[in-house]
């Protein structure tokens, strides 16, 4: 084609002009572009209430960051969140994060499931874009040499072994009523890493894992499993699982009356306010070591406070993906620019200090905050006790619990 | 392991068979006279879970009470379904109507999650932890009424499908379609009465779930994918086949899960579902059509 048509040069001159004259004030008002934060989370399939409240978490805290003008250093830029659904699949949460590189993400925060997390930070891996973990537990996480993975919180070898030791403690304190014990798990990552870890730690307290047993997700019936615990007799019945199992456990451990020192959970999915909301009497003497909350944080009462006025419950996964968010802003604020390398590296050397958590200030090796610690809490059937560390204690220990036949 | 604990065992297979059934057996129906799978039977089994589950937080009205409300309101439910949508989207094509429900599952949940969110709920009420000893086992009270009712269920409909003059209607259709046109039958009620039917079982099953299990957009899923493994292994059509498949299936479960732990235990059933399909491909009690 030879031809040209001095009209359509003509045409696409103006429109340039037209636009450049309509795009000046918006240039004069320069508002700088708002940081895509990828969230990715369960909000749909097995691990739907996890997800939703991780993902409010993070929202909340995004929104308290654009109330106090954004991040100073880069002009008051605002946080954007983006909003992903992995349906409590790793496949999805895959493809999550694959589309918000499309859309320009310059971070994602997720996945509250360690075997999403796993894929998901592979694939954000390629792009060096940080992914900040919320929740997931297994120590695989940040230990594959992934630079751009961090994770605030503590992961199931820490927890695992202060859980062991609080375990230790308290059963020292109730004239050491245990002496074996039975893991219950969820057959993926989660599950099976921390049982397998609590395995090899509990003879070390002189307590026998006599049994390990591993479940679906999701399980229909757990008749047969309390069966067997019952057949077994032994003084605690450890569990690790997520939300719905974990209720349908313990309800069936309390109606087939299975007697132990304690139903002890670590990083257990359903001890929650929403167990002692809905089901008081299976909650009542339950222990689980877990992340909590400084309750001598005002900031974490007044976050506390926001949620309950929404009908909602203050949940860890909350305040975990909270904190994340409040971290990003803070390592954005050094870095001056949403670059990736150059907030990777700000985060790598955060000292910032989570005032609603008891963790003191950040220090990440690998990729793993060092300074993170998880608490000990027993549920009545009104509330829920911080046991465990003693400095943060806002109750004593009921162990062994009373005999349910 | 002794005796007590196989004993306690085959109780407790018995009883979550009882539960398959109940869902199965809806099922069963549909594929019967339908001749298709009901894939919405999952997502319609949720929305009778919320209906309980919402009668009783929101009017106080006790599980086994709203019985008398589920039933009838899903048997409307799917009558209008059948009629409204399902019926004349399908123009009679036993493919489209697959697809059709399909469709009808994917909407449902997808509503559901909107309007609900995605965590699951449970519900108490007095009765929720009585337990009962049955021989060597402790049961709870629930689940020994689910298991009562969903045999009495299933007796019921059997008798519904012999006796009356409607059940011979969809037994006319279920067998022979154009003849029963010929006969004077009208077909298309038929379908709708039947799939009605078929919902209402939900209804039903859902009433008697909700003080054993939990609610939530998925737990459909939970339940759906043994229903058709119940339906397929009983014989597609008949009741029969759903009570005995159903206890097959929950026995099975149980057994597989105590002997083998629970994780591996879920292969007992596919195994079962083979052994059963190579030897009798139709079912244990289907016909051989």
């Amino acid at each position: 084609m030879t031809t040209t048509h001095p009209l359509s040069r003509r045409l696409i001159l103006q429109a340039g002009a037209a636009s450049a004259v309509l795009g000046a004030p918006g240039l004069l008002l320069a508002q700088p572009a708002p940081v895509k934060v990828g969230l990715v989370h369960p909000v749909s399939g097995f691990l739907a209430y996890n997800g939703g409240q991780a993902r409010m978490g993070a929202q909340m805290a995004i929104d308290e960051v654009n109330a106090a003008g954004g991040i100073k250093s880069m002009g008051g830029a605002k946080l954007e969140a983006l909003l992903g659904d992995s349906q409590s699949r790793p496949e999805v949460g895959v493809s999550e994060v694959e589309r918000m590189q499309q859309d320009g993400v310059s971070a994602y925060l997720g996945c509250f499931a360690s075997g999403i997390a796993l894929p998901a930070t592979q694939a954000a891996a390629k792009y060096n874009t940080p992914f900040l973990i919320d929740v997931g537990a297994s120590d695989l996480i940040v230990n594959r040499g992934l630079k751009n993975v961090f994770r605030l919180k503590p992961g199931f070898g820490k927890c695992v072994d202060d859980a062991v030791v609080a375990l230790g403690e308290i059963n020292k304190g109730g004239g050491g009523a245990a002496k074996t014990a039975v893991l219950v798990h969820e057959e993926s990552e989660f599950g099976s890493g921390t049982a397998k870890l609590l395995a090899a730690k509990l003879p070390g307290i002189n307590i026998q894992p006599l049994e390990t047993i591993k479940h679906a997700n999701p399980t229909r019936d757990f008749s047969n499993i309390a069966l067997r615990i019952k057949g077994i007799k032994p003084d605690l019945v450890i569990m690790s699982n997520y939300q719905n199992e974990y209720v349908l456990l313990a309800r069936t451990l309390m109606q087939q009356k299975v007697d132990v020192a304690a139903m002890f959970s670590v990083l257990g999915g359903g001890f929650n306010y929403k167990l002692i909301k809905e089901q008081p009497d299976v909650a009542q003497y339950m222990m689980d070591f877990n992340h909590w909350f400084n309750p001598k944080s005002a900031k974490a009462m007044a976050l506390k406070k926001q949620v309950e006025a929404k009908g909602g419950l203050f949940t860890f996964e909350i305040y975990l993906s909270y904190n994340c968010i409040m971290l990003y802003a803070d390592a954005l604020q050094r870095a001056g620019t949403n670059d990736k390398q150059k907030v990777i590296d700000a985060l790598a050397s955060s000292t910032w200090s989570p005032d609603v958590m008891p963790y003191g200030p950040t220090k990440f090796v690998n990729g793993q905050n060092e300074g993170a610690r998880g608490a000990l809490l027993q549920a009545s059937k009104t509330d829920i006790d911080v046991v465990w560390p003693n400095d943060f204690a806002s109750a004593k220990p009921i162990f062994p619990r009373p005999k349910m036949s | 392991m002794d005796a007590t604990i196989i004993g306690a065992a085959a109780i407790n297979g018995l009883l979550l068979g009882g539960i398959y059934t109940l869902v199965a057996s809806g099922l069963t129906l549909i594929y019967g006279v339908l001749h298709i799978i009901n894939f919405a039977h999952g997502s319609l089994l949720m929305l009778a879970m919320f209906g309980v589950y919402y009668l009783l937080t929101l009017l106080g009205i006790d599980p086994y009470l709203s019985i008398f409300i589920m039933v009838p309101a899903m048997f409307a439910l799917g009558y209008l379904l059948y009629k409204g949508l399902i019926g004349r989207l399908s123009s009679g094509k036993d493919e489209n109507i697959l697809l059709v429900t399909l469709g009808l599952s994917i909407l449902i949940e997808n509503l559901a999650l909107m309007f609900f969110k995605g965590d699951s709920r449970t519900i108490l009420v007095s009765y929720s932890d009585t337990m009962v000893e049955v021989g060597p086992a402790f049961v709870p009270l629930p689940k020994l009424i689910s298991f009562g009712v969903a045999m009495a269920l299933c007796a019921a409909l059997g008798l519904f499908m012999q006796r009356t003059d409607i059940g011979r209607a969809i037994r006319a259709v279920a067998k022979e379609r154009v003849g029963a046109r010929l006969v004077g039958i009208d077909v298309d009620q038929i379908f709708a009465i039947s799939y009605g039917i078929g919902l209402a079982t939900l209804g039903a099953a859902a009433c008697l779930m909700m003080p054993i299990f939990y609610v939530s957009p998925t737990v459909g899923h939970v339940f759906v994918l043994v229903a058709f493994t119940v339906v397929v292994l009983g014989g597609m059509g008949s009741f029969l086949g759903a009570v005995v498949g159903g206890l097959i299936i929950g026995l099975t479960e149980s057994f597989g899960g105590l002997f083998l732990g629970e994780s591996m235990g879920q292969i007992g059933i596919s195994l079962i579902f083979i052994l059963i399909l190579l030897f009798r491909p139709s079912g244990l009690f289907g016909s051989k059509t």
